[in-house]
């Protein structure tokens, strides 16, 4: 398979890219930050998205969705992250459309339809510590009765705040860092016993601390088999990071293209700052990263679909490495454009916060690249 | 559709009947390779038949033109015999400066004439050409060449000084850059010659690197006479040329830096030298996570590579990304070597010995360091990349 975009692809990039940098540039989601909205998104934008069809993106015709694949999925997020758009779409849309495809029917024809019409929103109550670690779960899923009883704590869960759905992973057996023993859950988010708390973080976006009291589901909400949780997992989680590269590829691509602006316009010395060399060599440098960004990226959303044997590998390859250049392509952002790189007037600021929020979610660099050298074989 | 079957299937039978059984195996070294001439040197009688049945078919250079004794191929069937001769590990029949670089310049600047004559010896193996580009004076600053050409009426008369010139001490013809006008600006006074290394004034003396011996030379000329025929493209226009090809050589060399995925992975020689923990994680876990980006970096840049040829096959893309690939290629490469003498400890200091096959890592190791150096330093490719890519301004040279 070429590593080109298809016509479709294009078509859907072009499409996204107009209705974002009109309906919901950078400006809109500082407006979102600076009213203290709690919800960190908006509705109405949401509801214009799922009119177009993403929001069932990855969700399989018969329940409403367009069966488009990653591909398309990546390139509606990586125009996201060039714009700082905030929604629900990466939580929703890319994990849970992805966690659900191994529900059982009930399930599926329950919250899929709803998710496709952008009605429900699902989030991904996973971590339970301040690194990402699927196997570190504590909470615990005990038998009863035909289902089982929830008690634990989920944290820095993104899109859970006034989520209608949570997919859980907890334990049924084993103990915490065990990969086996764990369980995958999808669970009403309006359960009783169900407690969630907003917290802040740097990138003004939606996430929230959730308790579960006693929380009671039917063993109809269990994806896949009992302890079977993290594998039936693991591909949600590898979209995702595909989802969060091509994210945080568009929001380097952001910081690039204002730096390489910024040094045609900006005058010192009595030229341009771009004809000096000690700048021109690292934006070249820059580029020539993005480039191996993009790439990565591509492939892991063409593995994704078409060779899942080497999907896992590939996609830490490009969340690690899409990790790696946005943290550069930030920092250089907000050094290139001096004094004013610093001000919370300029968007350089908002990019590199939710650049480093995007390299912490479902695994860093370090995660990464440690996975990755597994998969190889040292 | 069913032609190219029919084309694989001819080849395939032709290779087998002529493709003889030691020319399947994988180079040893060096020295397996054929590089023709008219000194050539076979080291068996396979090797000889080989190139000789290649070149009657023009399969040393498939793509070129029929009538200047090519292969006439298109695209997709050059690609076939690629991929036929892969199918059973075929050497390659011939190493060529004549087929990789002289052949595509002239095909393209080339006069009629120059075609006819020049060309076909070029497919037999006949003739081994040599470069001339760089000078003591001239390196990054290529255009400041200045082996003088001058106009003797009935010939040119050459004197000057190249260096890097790879394998001049053994090749038969150079195709050369000299300085045909001195008053014009630096570029529009640059014309492309070619002439008999055999000519009366000519000389060359091989240059050691801290490697160890290597293929490069300097080159000296003294008076050195050249019939006016043998001017490529239009007199003072040689620069034209000279960038063409320029952007060839990158795109080789920058080819250099992936790590491909069926080959032994940089973190298992690793483990193999210094141990893994029960895990089967690499014992040194700072090593360790150097590898891991070196090969990931890897991984991504021979993604890029395939990426840029399919786009350029889609009519997409950008032409100055050689220049990034050079770049990202060469110092991929320099990291990759360093982590590989790393892994290996002291053994890797061998530099002779049977053990150490007389110091190849450490020859190695030292010969990556000029790989961002030749073809154009990264930080030209830099330049290139900022002002072509990026449309930054000419710095101001002081």
């Amino acid at each position: 398979m070429a590593l080109i975009y298809t016509e479709e692809q294009e078509m859907l990039r072009d499409a996204a890219k107009g209705f974002l940098s009109d309906a919901a540039p950078v400006s809109a989601f500082r407006a979102l930050r600076d009213n203290g909205d709690a919800l960190g998104w908006s509705r109405d934008l949401w509801a214009q998205m799922a009119e177009m069809g993403w929001a069932g993106i990855l969700v399989e015709e018969q329940f409403g969705g367009l069966d488009f694949g990653l591909g398309g999925a990546a390139l509606i997020l990586e125009e996201m992250g060039r714009n700082l758009t905030a929604s629900p779409f990466l939580s929703s849309s890319v994990i849970a459309a992805t966690a659900l495809r191994g529900a059982s029917e009930d399930t599926k024809s329950n919250w899929l339809p709803k998710l496709a019409k952008g009605e429900a929103v699902i989030a991904l109550a996973l971590e339970e510590g301040v690194k990402h670690d699927p196997s570190a779960v504590s909470m615990s899923a005990e038998k009863s009765g035909n289902g089982y009883r929830l008690n634990g704590q989920k944290s820095y869960v993104f899109e859970g705040l006034q989520a209608d759905g949570l997919l859980v992973l907890a334990r049924t057996g084993g103990q915490a860092k065990d990969v086996d023993g764990l369980s995958l859950f999808m669970l009403d988010a309006n359960a009783n016993g169900i407690v969630s708390e907003q917290i802040k973080l740097l990138d003004s976006r939606n996430y929230a601390n959730i308790s579960f009291d006693n929380v009671e589901v039917s063993g109809g909400d269990l994806i896949g088999e009992e302890g079977a949780g993290l594998s039936m997992l693991e591909p949600a989680l590898n979209a995702g990071r595909i989802g969060l590269s091509a994210e945080m590829l568009g929001a380097s691509l952001a910081c690039f293209e204002t730096s390489i602006a910024y040094l045609k316009e900006r005058k010192q010395f009595g030229q341009i700052i771009g004809s000096f060399q000690g700048l021109q060599h690292r934006a070249a440098h820059l580029y020539s990263e993005l480039e191996l960004v993009r790439s990565a990226v591509l492939k892991a959303a063409q593995d994704f679909e078409n060779a899942p044997e080497h999907a896992a590998m590939i996609a830490s390859l490009a969340k690690a490495k899409s990790g790696e250049v946005a943290i550069l392509a930030a920092n250089e952002g907000v050094q290139m454009l001096g004094g004013i790189g610093m001000t919370d007037e300029l968007d350089m600021g908002l990019y590199m916060k939710r650049i480093r929020a995007a390299q912490e979610l479902l695994g860093d660099g370090w995660f990464h690249s440690n996975r990755f050298a597994r998969f190889r074989g040292f | 559709m069913t032609d190219l079957e029919d084309f694989r299937q001819q080849t395939r039978q032709w290779l087998e009947e002529n493709c003889p059984k030691s020319m399947r195996t994988p180079m040893r070294s060096e020295a397996d390779a054929c590089w023709g001439g008219r000194n050539a040197k076979f080291i068996s009688e396979d090797q000889k038949n080989w190139l000789d049945a290649m070149a009657a078919k023009g399969w040393t250079a498939p793509e070129w033109p029929r009538e200047y004794g090519g292969g006439g191929l298109d695209k997709d069937q050059a690609k076939i015999l690629k991929s036929e001769m892969a199918r059973i590990k075929a050497r390659p029949p011939l190493q060529s400066f004549g087929v990789w670089m002289l052949g595509p310049a002239l095909l393209k600047f080339g006069s009629e004439e120059q075609k006819k004559r020049f060309l076909p010896p070029i497919v037999r193996g006949e003739i081994r050409w040599c470069q001339g580009y760089s000078e003591p004076g001239a390196g990054s600053d290529l255009a400041s060449l200045q082996t003088k050409c001058e106009d003797k009426g009935d010939h040119f008369l050459i004197n000057g000084q190249k260096i890097w010139t790879s394998y001049a001490d053994q090749s038969d013809w150079i195709f050369c850059l000299v300085r045909t006008n001195r008053e014009a600006p630096k570029h529009l006074g640059i014309s492309f010659v070619l002439f008999d290394m055999a000519s009366p004034g000519v000389s060359t003396k091989p240059i050691t690197l801290i490697s160890g011996k290597s293929p490069f030379c300097e080159t000296f000329f003294d008076n050195v006479k050249v019939p006016k025929e043998n001017l490529v493209g239009t007199l003072d226009r040689g620069w034209d040329i000279a960038k063409y090809l320029l952007t060839h050589e990158r795109e080789m060399i920058g080819g250099s830096g992936g790590s491909s995925s069926a080959s032994r992975s940089l973190g298992e020689i690793a483990v193999l030298a210094l141990g893994a923990n029960e895990n089967g994680e690499l014992i040194d876990t700072s090593l360790r996570s150097k590898i891991a980006s070196a090969e990931m970096d890897g991984w991504a840049f021979l993604l890029t590579m395939e990426r840029a040829k399919d786009e350029a096959k889609a009519g997409q893309g950008v032409g100055a990304r050689s220049s990034m690939l050079k770049y990202y290629g060469t110092e991929l490469n320099k990291r990759r070597f360093e982590l590989m003498m790393a892994s290996k400890g002291l053994s890797a200091l061998q530099w002779e010995g049977e053990a150490s096959k007389d110091g190849q890592l450490a020859r190695q190791w030292l010969r990556t360091k000029g790989n961002s150096i030749e073809g154009g330093t990264s930080e030209v490719q830099l330049n290139i990349i900022s002002k072509r890519i990026l449309g930054l301004p000419d710095p101001k040279v002081v």
